[in-house]
Order: C-alpha cells, then structure tokens, then sequence
C-alpha cells in the first residue's frame, strides 16, 4: 500500500510538473523547435529582454498589481474591523453574501459585468473608449477586497478583545489603541492578505482583458496575444523567470511565516 | 457615574470602528453588486436600450448548421449546443480531478506534518504560474509531433492525435484547476480525528468501509468545495478550448468573448446572465442534496 501511494504521488508530480520542466528546457534551446532540443543557447532570452511591448507589460503588471493589492489591503482592513463589529444579523449576512459574490462568481461574469457599467458610464459621458488603466484598477480593486476581508476577520475574532479597551482604559486613544494593540495583533492576516492579493492581480487574465483599455497592455493579456499566433521559445523564456521568481517569492513568504511563529509562541508563553 | 461614561466612550469608539466598514461597503455596493443588474440590463435590452427579450430568445433558438463528412446536414441549436458542450466537458474534468485528487489529499494527510507543508507548497507552485503559460504548453506536448508522441514513437506506440479533440480540452481543464480540488479536500481532511478512524476499524471496519463510512461523509464540505471551484471555471473557460481544441469545440466561454469582441454586447451579456442563473441554480442544489445526504457534517 504504501509503495503504491509513493508511485501515485510521484505520478501525480509528473503530471503537475511536465509542462513546466518542459518550458524550463526549451527556453535553453538553441532551435526554435518547441519538441526537439538541438542545443544549448540563452539567444531567447536575449530576444525577450530586447522585446519592448512585454518589457513595457511587465512595468505595467506591477504597477497595477502594487497599487491594487495595497489599496485593496488598507481599504480590506478597514472593512473588516468594522464588520467585527457589525452586531446586527442581517447586515453581517447581506455584507458576507456580497463579499462572496466575487469569489464564487466565474472571472468572466465579473470581468463582463463590470465592463459592462464602465462602458455605460462612458457612453453617458459620450466618450469614445472607457476602458483605461482606471478601469482596470477599479476591477483589480475590486476582486482583490473579498480575499483581504476573508484573512483579517479570522485574525480579529481570534484577537483578545480585552486588550484594545485595556488600551482605551489607560488613556490611549481610538486610532493610538487601534494602531498600538490591535493591528499587530492582526497583521499576519493583513500580511497574507496583502500577499494574496498582489498574486492574484500578478496572475488574472480574464478580468483584466475584459475591463483593458487599449493603452495599458498588462504581462497575462501580452501572453495572450502572444499565443495568439505561433509561439517562439522567447514565451518560454518569460515563462522560466516567472518560475523562478515565483519559487523565490514562495521560499521567502515561508520563511517570513517561521519567523512569525516564534514570537507568537513568546505571546502565549507570556500569557 | 464614571463606568458609565467608559460605557459610553466605548460605544463611541465602537460606532466609529463601525464606521470603517462604509467605504467597503459603498465599494461594493457600485462595484459587485451594481455590475450584475448591469448584466441583467444589458440582456434584457437592444442596442437603444429599449426593454427585449431577443437576446435571450436567441440563445435558444438561434440555429445552425452541420455539415457531415458524408454531406448531410443536421440543424441544432447554436447556443443549446454549445451549453451541454460545456456543462459536459466540465463535469467529466470535475469527476476527473475528484477521482485525481482526492486519494492525492488523502496519501498527503496521512504524511508527517512538515512532509505535509512541503507537498501542498509543491503542488501548488504550478497554480503560481500563469496559466495562459501552462495551457499553451501542453498544446505543444499533446501536438502530432510533440513531445508526448515523440516519446511514444521511441517507445513504439503511437502516434496519438489528441490535440484539437474534447480530451485534450478535458486533459487541459483537469490540468488546470486540479489543485483545486486538492487543496478544500486536504484541508478538511487534515482536521479530521484520526480516533474515528481507528475507532472505525476496532469496531471491525476494513479499509474499503472506512473510507466510504467514516472518511468520506467527513470530508464532504471539502468535496464541494473542491467541486464547485473546478467546475465554476471549467464551465465558464474559454482559453482552454480554444488552444487545446483548436477552436473547433466552442465553450459557453468562447461565445461570450466572440460577441465581446464582436462588440455585440447585450448578446454577450444575455449569454452571461443565463450562465450565471444557471450556475447559482446547480450550486443550490449541490449543496442542499450535500446537506440532506450528510446532515450534521456540513460545518
């Protein structure tokens, strides 16, 4: 039994892992072929670091992913302190069944829906195109919150709700008290939050190419039109940076999480 | 005299920690939940914005037709077609990663717990990559002369025509969205108590039984977790079949983004709604037939 779990997963990793060593391996190859390597080369990734349209892509992913996931986390945090709060039933069901919608919702309804009313607002304003970096921000906003709301408000019931008032009681003030006692007890989740939605934003497609305008090309919709005609292994050559950085990104976010859990269990021992 | 004015300073502060909720709220209020009656309006509405219901009558009944190899032709209806191309294609992808996935959380759950962490951060690295990236290449894996049946020509077997056919479509589907379905699995089944197992197989359970009396009806919730986030983007894809189908199995997808790109969007919008109608209908009914089969484990 247990061999034939071990052979399962190592089936399973090959499957999950297959397409991705092959790019690792073709983005070296000295032949355009995508199925015969002839050699070893870095001439594609010469090629892709001279290619403008998705060095400009790249710039442009990040600057959205950066301001949409720190809006999204300072506006998610704030939201959720609230929502602790809420202590009417009903309000905290409608505010939790409408911070669901974006997660259960396919990509497509909501990519479509809120280009939709963008495109109605602009045809108001009887301008000719209403899909811009704006646009694009709001939509990033947008389907960003729900993920920071759903790893804060854990943190905040799990929270010592004595600690905020003890501030209060010794004359802190609300933000002082909120700023001093509450937020590092909350900020793992606001860290995690922050993390998710920065990747999310990095990753999506779908929502980005419906609510896109013209002028703000994000690194997923360069990818797209890419693929669109044949590939050359220069796409493969993004794709093993991307690898790498995403490997490092997730070593680095692990050992941010050890070093969290050190101090947490100083906390508790204290207690 | 002075505990009461602490009350009333709490309160205070309470009301206005409330009030750090209202710009989300108004947020999503313009921004989730004023787009969808967009949706609605647009199908619901022509081109000057005058109430109709073509765009919905169109989805089912416009018309098509196929031409046979040997020359006959069948009428079918368009988008009718196209819906139970997707919604099948999704289900066997779900069924698939369900019967893929979940022996994978479970040899995992039983592993040390360190072992454990590594293996989830492991399977979901390719979830990290973009996955336009991914499907393409398995284009160029499952190609005529791709790799897969360049290794099978060497092996003698072969060679295979899978790309441009629904099982590429489906191989890619399962690809994609197979962690998943591993991920909701694992996590329940982590937090499962080990005690009714082995409670289970003393009371004279063999394997089979406890899997299917003991494990199974406990990791329900993860199961449905699993199913609707691989069977909502299975459903709704539309890059997949394009790359791995050759564009020849339109999804309910496809034709949402060609009328997008067609600029015909209360069409798109129309195709939009019904989809979303339907999908929140399977998904009540999911897990109200989950909740009368398994009453009490639901969390």
């Amino acid at each position: 039994m247990k061999t034939a779990s071990k052979i399962y997963m190592a089936l399973a990793f090959v499957f999950l892992f297959a397409p991705i060593v092959i790019m690792l391996v073709f983005s070296f190859n000295d032949a355009k072929s995508l199925s015969v390597f002839s050699g070893f080369s870095l001439k594609w990734y010469r090629e892709l670091f001279r290619d403008e349209q998705t060095l400009t892509s790249v710039k442009n992913t990040l600057i959205l992913a950066f301001s949409a996931s720190v809006i999204s986390t300072v506006m998610g945090t704030a939201a959720a302190v609230g929502i602790d709060k809420i202590r009417s039933k009903w309000y905290r069901t409608a505010i939790d069944t409408v911070t669901n919608i974006p997660m259960v919702n396919p990509d497509i309804i909501t990519g479509i829906s809120l280009m939709l009313m963008f495109v109605f607002i602009g045809r108001l304003f009887g301008a000719s195109t209403s899909l811009n970096f704006a646009t694009m921000l709001i939509a990033h906003i947008t389907f960003c919150l729900p993920y920071v709301i759903l790893q804060v408000l854990p943190k905040l019931a799990q929270a010592d709700k004595a600690l905020p008032e003890a501030a209060r009681d010794l004359g802190c003030s609300p933000g002082r008290a909120f700023f001093k006692v509450q937020l590092p007890e909350i900020l793992p989740g606001i860290l995690t939050g922050l993390i998710m939605a920065f990747t999310l934003s990095l990753d999506d497609f779908v929502i980005s190419y419906f609510t896109a305008g013209n002028g703000f090309q994000t690194l997923p919709i360069r990818i797209y039109g890419m693929t669109k005609k044949t590939v050359t292994p220069k796409m493969y050559a993004l794709a093993t940076i991307i690898f790498f950085a995403v490997l490092i990104l997730l070593m680095l976010s692990n050992l941010a999480e050890k070093d969290e859990s050190r101090p947490k269990k100083k906390h508790r021992n204290k207690k | 005299m002075k505990k009461s004015a602490n009350t009333a300073v709490r309160e205070k502060a309470s009301v206005m920690q409330r009030m750090l909720s209202a710009p989300y709220t108004v947020w999503a209020m313009l921004f989730i939940l004023v787009p969808l009656v967009f949706i609605a309006y647009y199908a619901f509405t022509d081109d000057n914005f005058n109430f109709t219901f073509d765009n919905i009558s169109r989805f089912f009944n416009a018309i098509s037709e196929i031409t046979a190899a040997d020359g006959s032709v069948t009428k079918v209806r368009t988008y009718i077609l196209i819906f139970r191309r997707s919604v099948r294609l999704a289900v066997i992808s779900t069924l698939i990663c369900f019967l893929l996935g979940y022996p994978i959380a479970y040899i995992i759950s039983r592993m040390k717990p360190k072992t454990q962490k590594t293996m989830i951060t492991i399977i979901m690295i390719p979830m990290w990559m973009n996955f336009l990236i991914r499907t393409y290449a398995w284009m160029t894996i499952l190609q005529d002369t791709g790799i897969l049946n360049t290794f099978l020509g060497r092996l003698g077997i072969g060679p295979f025509h899978i790309i441009g056919t629904q099982s590429a479509v489906v191989i890619g589907m399962v690809y994609d969205y197979l962690p998943y379905m591993i991920l909701p699995v694992y996590s329940v089944m982590a937090k499962l108590d080990v005690k009714l197992i082995e409670a289970a197989y003393d009371l004279g359970c063999n394997s089979l039984g406890v899997l299917r009396r003991v494990i199974f009806p406990l990791t329900v919730p993860g199961v449905i977790s699993g199913i609707t986030m691989v069977l909502i983007p299975s459903v709704s894809t539309f890059y997949i079949s394009q790359k791995l189908g050759s564009g020849k199995f339109f999804l309910i997808g496809d034709a949402i983004e060609g009328q997008y790109i067609a600029n015909n969007l209360h069409f798109a919008a129309a195709i939009a709604f019904i989809m979303m109608v339907v999908l929140l209908a399977a998904m009540a009914v999911l897990r109200r037939c989950a909740d009368a089969k398994y009453k009490g484990v639901h969390t």
